[in-house]
């Protein structure tokens, strides 16, 4: 380990980066040396650790509570150095200060419950009191012990950043049994975990240990922290616990296929991140394997198959079209059939001017062109001059369906409201757009209907119409 | 109506079909931060009935509730569900919690939130298994969504999603049920079959509890009423305790001024 004075003439004399040759890189890659084999295996271990911890710790809706004992930590490493100093040793045995670090963090923890449940102060301003306290108390012991004159405090600051390239034998065994626990616990803890984070009065009334679960849970989250420490730093470790869950959620509806996803975006971002870390030992390994997590994260809120935001906005925005398109010819529909029943013949694909469409719902004349653009577009339309336009056969056979489906819709609303309610809960408008060809079916059976019924209610009156088309 | 009788209920075991009331609280004292929110309760629930918890806003239903439930502390009191505390008879009790109390977005489906009411039974560390799912979805029929049981539970309208927190009380096979607020904001279709449940549960000889808002629907659903505004103003048979007066004493002013108005109104001399 370079001393800090070192470190700083190094990184002073540092211009630019030197990139690693394909050789070094195909060595890190192939896990080849002992040391890269042990970091990246460890932080690969942990973020499989912290991928299942934190789903729970997100659902639970305690991801500050997390960041509170993170900060708590510091102050816990300091002080645990200063009593093994005071006893003769070097201070800088990695079990005794972890032992610090939990006790602290587990103190803070226990300090925001208590301004919660004492005064009327809430949950996030007393995490965030804790949080910065204890930090803060962490840097000034941090200091002192610094100064001190023994000297092996150096490198103590690393548990604030995260430094992988320091991590031993003993680490990855300490992970290992972390995420052993971790990974036990939440396979026979999952639904007694789903119960607390979902509903935890009805689990309080069925008389599970709210509390006690409330304590596992944080007690895994405590220990994942403390382990990780080494690897991530406390500044960043809450990000490591959070990230993967949050990216998973973007993929998946069920809880079980969300720990899974979680824990392996943790695994795999901290198998990248060590790597990456190891090929440019300059950059803190905290901040790449976070970063790494990340990209998950942003990728997942783009792409994510359940809730990614490129696919709802696009399942939304193809839902508009089909909504306007389904509108616009059901419309046509009812203007063409109220003037083929003035003279007495069933609906034919005549032409219509463009004034009565607009008439006809309180469209836009902007909106309109729009919609019948793109219904040329798909055929639908067979000529539109600005006056009047007419459809085309696909097009009027495409009317004649969508305006018989609204019409089944509100029928069937009207003489089986309760099914129906209990099927959809939206207004017969909206439903013909995701009604199956089954429901048509079993509609059409259940009102004993095959033709185009009439609409069951009027059709607004259009004003300003030379002749009144109304039913 | 009351015949309390502390000793017997020590000695009576749990099983023992002994006549002892499901429901009876003695002498309740709630309070949150030192206001007590509620006041020397004194009920005794008989079986069997459907019992209407009627009040303002604020007057403690949810929370006699929740501490019938063990859910929040007590000041003072005893609560005995047929004659022994509430701890000892938690196999007994079903309870529906507020549908707002829960973050509907959370990665479960029906059929999971349902099995929740199954929990008890198959007990610590154990996994969820086939015929435990089997009675979910019984119980998911049983309130007319057996379809949606593996649909998201954000996916359900607000009715649906009430219906899930039936069917998992359901699932609960309990005697004894506390619904708080069942009928908040869902259809009118969901109403019906919410009411269509309560008989139900009554005609099995099953004690049920719920708190309502709508005073119009109190008379037609409830056989059993408490009128509460921190205390107990009237309990009983629907017939003899929902009537005018006692309702002008449980709703105070708001109701008074109403009243008033309408007196007003009536004393109009019109020519």
């Amino acid at each position: 380990m370079i001393p800090p004075p070192l470190a700083a003439l190094t990184s002073l004399h540092d211009t630019g980066a030197d990139w690693p040759s394909l050789d070094v890189v195909w060595r890190v890659l192939t896990l080849q040396d002992y040391n890269t084999r042990l970091v990246v295996m460890s932080t690969m271990i942990l973020g499989l650790a912290s991928g299942l911890v934190g789903c729970f710790l997100l659902l639970r809706k305690r991801s500050l509570m997390g960041d509170a004992l993170s900060h708590a930590t510091l102050p816990g490493i300091g002080l645990a150095f200063i009593v093994m100093a005071s006893m003769g040793g070097t201070g800088k045995h990695l079990v005794g200060l972890l032992v610090g670090a939990t006790v602290t963090g587990v103190i803070g923890v226990i300090m925001v419950l208590v301004v919660r449940n004492t005064s009327r102060i809430k949950d996030d301003a007393a995490m965030g009191i804790v949080l910065s306290v204890f930090f803060g108390l962490g840097m000034v012991v941090l200091s002192m012990v610094l100064s001190m004159p023994s000297g092996h405090a150096a490198g103590l600051e690393s548990f604030i950043y995260g430094k992988t390239a320091s991590m031993i034998m003993q680490d990855f065994l300490l992970l290992s049994g972390v995420a052993a626990i971790a990974l036990l616990c939440s396979l026979l803890l999952l639904k007694e975990f789903t119960l607390l984070c979902f509903d935890e009065g009805f689990g309080r009334s069925q008389g599970w240990p709210i509390h006690g679960l409330d304590i596992i849970l944080l007690g895994l989250v405590a220990l994942v922290t403390v382990v990780g420490l080494q690897a991530v730093g406390l500044i960043l470790i809450i990000a490591f616990l959070i990230t993967p869950a949050a990216a998973a959620r973007f993929w998946t509806n069920d809880l079980r296929n969300m720990l899974i996803l979680s824990a392996l975006i943790g695994g795999v971002s901290g198998w990248c991140g060590a790597s990456i870390s190891a090929l440019l030992p300059r950059l803190p390994a905290g901040a790449v394997i976070v970063l790494v997590a990340a990209a998950f994260f942003v990728f997942s809120l783009f792409f994510g198959k359940t809730r990614g935001v490129v696919r709802t906005r696009l399942a939304m925005y193809r839902l508009k079209r089909k909504v306007g398109r389904q509108h616009l010819l059901r419309a046509v529909y009812e203007i063409q059939e109220a003037a083929c029943a003035e003279t007495g013949k069933p609906p034919a694909n005549i032409a219509i001017p463009f004034r009565d469409l607009l008439l006809h719902r309180s469209w836009s004349p902007a909106h309109v062109r729009q919609d019948l653009r793109r219904a040329k577009n798909e055929d639908h339309i067979d000529q539109f001059d600005g006056q009047s336009l007419r459809l085309s056969e696909s097009g009027f056979g495409e009317a004649a369906r969508i305006t018989r489906n609204h019409r089944l819709w509100e029928i069937f609303l009207i003489t089986h409201a309760d099914i129906a309610a209990s099927h959809v809960d939206r207004d017969a408008d909206s439903v013909e757009h995701v009604l199956s060809p089954d429901m048509v079916r079993e509609l059409e059976q259940r009102l004993d209907l095959d033709s185009i019924p009439e609409s069951p209610h009027y059709i607004s009156p259009q004003k300003d119409r030379p002749h009144d088309m109304v039913r | 109506m009351k015949t309390k009788s502390y000793n017997s209920a020590k000695t009576l075991p749990a099983d023992d079909h002994s006549p002892q009331a499901p429901l009876s609280i003695h002498d309740l004292t709630v309070a949150y931060h030192r206001k007590p929110v509620l006041w020397d309760i004194d009920l005794d629930i008989p079986e069997g009935k459907l019992v209407g918890i009627v009040g303002p806003n604020g007057a403690g239903k949810s929370t006699l509730i929740k501490a019938c439930l063990d859910l929040i502390p007590t000041a003072s009191g005893l609560v005995q569900v047929y004659g022994q505390p509430y701890k000892k008879q938690r196999a007994m009790v079903g309870y529906v919690p507020q549908r707002e109390s829960v973050d509907w977005d959370f990665p479960v489906s029906a059929l999971d939130v349902v099995t929740m009411g199954l929990y008890r039974d198959i007990g610590w560390f154990k996994t969820v298994r086939k015929k435990h799912k089997e009675i979910a979805r019984s119980a998911l029929d049983r309130v007319g969504i057996a379809h949606l049981a593996d649909r998201q539970i954000s996916q359900l309208s607000g009715g649906q999603q009430q219906r899930v927190f039936l069917a998992r009380a359901l699932a609960q096979d309990a005697t004894l049920y506390f619904m708080d607020e069942p009928f908040a904001a869902v259809d009118a279709a969901t109403e019906r079959a919410i009411v269509t449940l309560l008989k139900d549960l009554k005609n099995q000889g099953k004690t049920t509890l719920v708190v309502h808002h709508d005073l119009a629907t109190v008379s037609q659903y409830f056989d059993w009423v408490i009128l509460l505004n921190m205390r107990v103003v009237a309990a009983g048979p629907t017939e003899e305790v929902f009537t005018a007066e006692n309702l002008h004493r449980t709703y105070g002013g708001k109701l008074t001024l109403l009243a008033e108005a309408g007196h007003a109104l009536s004393q109009i001399k019109r020519p």
